[in-house]
């Protein structure tokens, strides 16, 4: 096995775990922002691991992708966080 | 196997932790304040060790433009999230005052307050 195929796996087991814990505080979240948050935090991992994924098998066919998604990952947390009402406790 | 390969690996498993650590932090911290602190690792450090990875993969002047423009925009947009949740937080009581060690805005809001009251006097 390669140097690069195990770090791969190991990379993808750390992935796997922030991604797991995101989804879990998506369901569970108090608060819509805690559920913000935690989207924000499961698109960051995303991202990561695109890269990662690009690095590892050295091609740069979604560097676009992150590039696209690192401008417009922003709408979504501040829409909600705008929106936010005072009385909304759920 | 070269020095630039070890280094991209041991980039790609640092971006890895970070994820990782996040997504703990995220579960175990008992606030939204709190969890926004857990949340920033991946999105600023985890994304510049995996596009220093990449540009030592792939090194070329078109890779090197387009990691610099994917680092701004990240740089851009992630404090005006931050910045909004936490607002968000604030204002909406989702803060664990408990746990405050200085609640600079809470006195900011009430001096206002004062001054407004004042003012209208």
């Amino acid at each position: 096995m390669t140097y690069l195929g195990i770090v791969s796996i190991i990379a993808g087991i750390m992935f796997g775990i922030g991604a797991l814990a995101a989804v879990y505080r998506i369901i569970r979240g108090p608060s819509i922002l805690d559920r913000a948050l935690a989207t924000d935090v499961l698109l960051a991992i995303a991202i990561c691991a695109l890269g990662a994924e690009m690095a590892i098998n050295s091609h740069t066919d979604t560097l676009v992708v992150m590039l696209i998604l690192s401008m417009f990952a922003v709408v979504g947390s501040i829409s909600i966080a705008r929106f936010m009402a005072k009385q909304d406790a759920s | 196997m070269s020095a630039a390969e070890v280094a991209v690996g041991v980039l790609i498993l640092v971006s890895a932790f970070l994820s990782m650590a996040a997504g703990i932090g995220i579960i175990r911290f008992p606030d939204v304040l709190t969890r926004l602190h857990a949340a920033t690792k991946p999105q600023v450090l985890g994304l510049a060790v995996v596009l220093l990875a990449i540009v030592l993969q792939a090194p070329s002047w078109g890779v090197l433009t387009t990691i610099v423009l994917v680092m701004t925009f990240q740089l851009l947009t992630q404090p005006m999230t931050a910045h909004m949740l936490g607002r968000a937080a604030y204002r909406s009581d989702h803060v664990r005052y408990d746990l405050l060690i200085e609640d600079d805005l809470g006195h900011d809001i009430e001096e206002h307050d004062q001054e407004a009251d004042a003012g209208s006097r």
